[in-house]
């Protein structure tokens, strides 16, 4: 079968990254789910634990646990491991944010403390912590002006 | 059985966030940041629109675990103060993640500080 160059790049387009794009795909579901089930149950032990915590204070405490481990795992070296294979299912949960933290911080560390370790943690967070507070402030605002009338 | 159903829920729904996650990579080449900003602003716009519960009520874990959960609770916290006054309003995003930024920010640094670089090895 002959076929020219065209045909031939939209059958390497069609066949070979797609089965390549499936896995990560599919290892992303797989690690975010799994993670995402390891918060839901943080959250219902501590639910169990402390009932007079009320909901609100048992949501941020469980993001508390797990931006924890999320820490802990990416100072050992495990998280960047796991983040290889998962992708966006390592990078999306809150561990994952964590992980963005640590993972530059301790990179950086040799270049000293203040320059290094404390003004680099911020390189993915602090467009995160910039646009987040500055949406949440547009909101709280839009929500007052709706709220005059 | 119940608690089966619902940590598949949250296993499905998680599941589904972080492959959107994997496919905007896939086709735009996101860098991580970009993603994380995304689906932060995509949490705050969908706790803004009253939507965001709707997800929560049946995947639980699935949408709070993710940094959509972080950007919900910083509009629920804005929304939250909006109804006592402006100052409150401006303040209240910042207020309803405090433990979380927090706990990021602390650990992150004791961690960062005893923790040595390792060469990446991949």
């Amino acid at each position: 079968m002959r076929m020219d160059k065209k045909e031939y790049a939209e059958l390497v387009e069609q066949t070979a990254p797609k089965t390549k794009e499936g896995k990560t795909i599919l290892l992303a579901f797989a690690v975010g789910g799994l993670i995402c089930v390891i918060g839901q149950a943080i959250s219902d032990a501590l639910g169990a634990l402390l009932p007079q915590f009320g909901a609100k204070n048992i949501a941020a405490l469980t993001g508390v646990a797990m931006i924890f481990l999320g820490s802990l795992l990416t100072g050992l070296g495990v998280y960047d491991k796991i983040g290889y294979y998962a992708g966006a299912g390592s990078v999306l949960p809150i561990t994952g944010f964590a992980n963005s933290i640590v993972s530059p911080a301790i990179e950086y560390n040799k270049e000293g403390i203040v320059f290094g370790l404390m003004a680099k943690m911020f390189s993915i967070a602090g467009p995160v912590i910039v646009s987040g507070i500055s949406a949440s402030v547009l909101i709280g605002i839009v929500y007052y002006i709706i709220g005059l009338f | 059985m119940d608690i089966f159903l619902t940590y598949l829920k949250v296993f499905a729904v998680g599941g589904v966030v972080c492959a959107i996650g994997q496919i905007l990579i896939n086709k735009t080449r996101m860098t991580s940041a970009r993603v994380l900003v995304t689906f932060l602003l995509a949490g705050a716009l969908l706790e803004a629109v009253g939507l965001f519960r709707y997800i929560e009520d049946f995947g639980k874990a699935g949408i709070t675990i993710p940094i959509t959960g972080f950007g919900k609770s910083l509009a629920a916290g804005a929304i939250e103060g909006a109804k006592e006054g402006l100052f409150q309003a401006c303040t209240g995003g910042l207020a309803a993640v405090a433990a979380g930024l927090t706990a990021a920010i602390v650990f992150g640094f004791v961690i960062a500080l005893i923790s040595k670089s390792k060469p990446k090895n991949t």
